[in-house]
């Protein structure tokens, strides 16, 4: 299929629909709003459902109703609205239930702003909302990869009956590149055993609740042990950028990763050994990249507009505290690439 | 007499509903109007987590369990996903009245083709009876020691005021105090899943229902209190009946 020009956005809420999505329900709020607007209109073409809704809980809770059902089911959001979706995450997670939950990120806690921003890492991959959960959260660096990981999330929530989170940013959402978009697909509500529907004579009650009622508390601890690990050992992802002879290793994902990868071509026509690992699931966090990397590295840094540097444990973590892991995080800007330079040559020095 | 238990009823079910209390007889209700319209495999029941959601344990309807205050809205989802079942949110006063008005409200709004069963104790029962918005002027409860001060709590919700005037299919308020209230009742459940059957929206059955634990009343004693107290208050009747076309 030949490239289109499209908004992050627009393509994300396109490649949606050609995943068989056919159902939206959410509110407006920037940088999210052009997903609902092109849903707005969009849905209808393709017979499907698109309701904005009173406002995010509810969004998330509709999207609750129908993803119970068997639909393949989206809601989006940014900053603010997102707090608001985390008691639907925690209900999908605690009940099984497939969903596909967009976070466009913006800065800021509180209002904060509507700049782009990567300051929802630590309520993406922790779980904002109650209860011991994680979600599967992919974070695209491009309008293609915007398409490709929402094509892929709905495939992803229903093989672990789980919801998958996408972490994009408003520079990602907002900005217009080419796309080759999926083919079109079609979703079977009743694809699954498990989804609500009205039921043959005969056929047994069939009940969505929290699966700990369900299996008991004691075969839900291994169940869940058992799920969350399987995840972690099927579904890392990641890119690489000559990492294979780096003596200091960039760790960025989404938008910062772009700046990171001119980093990388800029450092490594002045001689200097800079790889990058652009995790494109932040969880699970892509440990086997970390796991496959030589002795000769001497140091990471980490690459993100967030000011505390939220990603950092997580690469303290996958590299086993082997090696210094400094942070360079930014906030109303994008990271430069003199600074991590500057920042790449001090560590050489240290290190 | 010939006694007959519908389909949709499961007899073997322990439930932890409280001596007195009126959910078991709405649960009925909505098994033999389920029965007597014949779409007892099309249902789809949307619970709160609060005491209706027992109601999940003795009918045997397709369940899904929302999250507090959000039935409706849960409901509403199911619906559009799936046309073809009957969906019946299963709400308490407080679910649909305080954490969830804003659902209650727009959902009316969008006039979205579901029932809204929601059984009003005047209490947050399953908590323990705190105050509710539906708690009546100067009624004790355990968030209201020395009754509910409408200068301070403001005063009781009464749903008929306020959606009568929106463009929904149905908005009726039924009581269980005594066996002929419980018969209109079921008339006015079996008229409104009727009416989604034709398509013809939103439908909003408040059942006025005893709690005699949280009223720290004698079962008896709580009827009386209903008839005497609850029902001056709220009336009930028809509100809304557009008989809209199939």
């Amino acid at each position: 299929m030949a490239k289109v020009l499209m908004k992050g956005n627009e393509a994300f809420a396109e490649s949606c629909l050609r995943a068989g999505c056919r159902f939206f329900s959410g509110y407006p709020i920037t940088p999210q709003t052009e997903i609902l607007e092109y849903m707005s209109w969009r849905m209808e073409q393709v017979g499907g459902q698109f309701i904005q809704t009173e406002s995010e809980l509810a969004g998330v809770n509709m999207l609750f109703g129908a993803a119970c059902c068997g639909a393949r089911a989206l809601t989006t959001s940014a900053g603010p609205g997102f707090s608001l979706k985390q008691e639907g995450i925690s209900y999908l997670c605690g009940n099984d239930i497939p969903a596909v939950i967009a976070d466009v990120m913006r800065i800021g806690s509180g209002l904060g702003d509507i700049f782009q921003g990567q300051g929802d890492y630590w309520q993406l991959t922790r779980g904002g909302g109650h209860g011991d959960y994680r979600t599967i959260v992919l974070a695209p660096s491009s309008v293609q990869e915007n398409a490709d990981l929402a094509y892929l999330a709905f495939d992803l929530a229903e093989k672990y009956r789980h919801p998958v989170l996408i972490g994009s940013d408003a520079a990602i959402g907002q900005m217009v590149e080419p796309v080759e978009l999926p083919e079109m697909r079609e979703h079977d509500i009743n694809t699954y055993d498990w989804a609500i529907r009205p039921r043959k004579a005969g056929e047994d009650q069939k009940v969505i609740w929290n699966t700990y009622y369900t299996i008991g508390a004691d075969a839900y601890m291994d169940y869940l042990k058992e799920k969350y690990a399987t995840i972690e050992a099927n579904e890392q992802r990641w890119e690489n950028v000559q990492t294979d002879d780096a003596e200091i290793v960039l760790v960025a994902y989404g938008i910062s990763s772009r700046v990171c990868k001119a980093a990388v071509k800029k450092a490594r026509a002045q001689g200097i050994k800079l790889g990058l690992i652009r995790p494109i699931t932040l969880w699970p966090y892509p440990q086997k990249a970390f796991d496959a990397l030589g002795d000769q590295v001497k140091g990471f840094l980490v690459v993100e507009m967030s000011i505390l540097g939220q990603m950092c444990d997580d690469v303290v973590l996958a590299c086993g505290n082997k090696h210094p892991v400094e942070s360079y995080g930014e906030f109303a800007n994008v990271p430069s690439e003199d600074v991590i330079l500057e920042r790449v040559q001090e560590m050489l020095k240290k290190y | 007499m010939k006694l007959s238990v519908p389909n949709g009823i499961n007899m073997d079910a322990h439930v932890g509903w409280c001596p007195g209390c009126g959910h078991g007889i709405v649960a009925r209700l909505v098994a033999e109007a389920a029965r007597d319209l014949g779409i007892e495999e099309n249902i789809i029941m949307v619970e709160d987590v609060a005491c209706g959601e027992f109601a999940q344990n003795v009918l045997k309807f397709n369940t899904i369990g929302a999250a507090h205050g959000r039935p409706i809205i849960t409901a509403a989802g199911a619906k559009r996903t799936r046309p073809d079942a009957i969906v019946i949110a299963h709400p308490g006063d407080g679910s649909a009245y305080s954490i969830g008005m804003e659902s209650t409200i727009h959902c009316a709004l969008r006039n979205e083709n579901i029932l809204a069963l929601v059984v009003n104790n005047s209490v947050f029962g399953m908590t323990g009876g705190q105050m509710s918005p539906t708690s009546l002027p100067n009624m004790k409860t355990t968030s209201s020691p020395k009754g509910r001060d409408v200068e301070k709590n403001g005063h009781p919700f009464d749903v008929t005021k306020t959606l009568s005037s929106f463009d929904i299919a149905y908005l009726a308020r039924g009581s269980v105090d005594s066996p002929a209230q419980v018969i209109k009742t079921g008339k006015m459940i079996k008229k409104a899943l009727q009416k989604q059957m034709n398509g013809e929206g939103f439908c909003l059955v408040e059942v006025l229902s005893p709690c005699p634990t949280n009223w720290n009343k004698q079962p008896a004693d709580a009827l009386e209190f209903m008839k005497e107290q609850q029902e001056a208050f709220y009336p009930l009747g028809e509100f809304v009946d557009k008989g809209g076309e199939a």
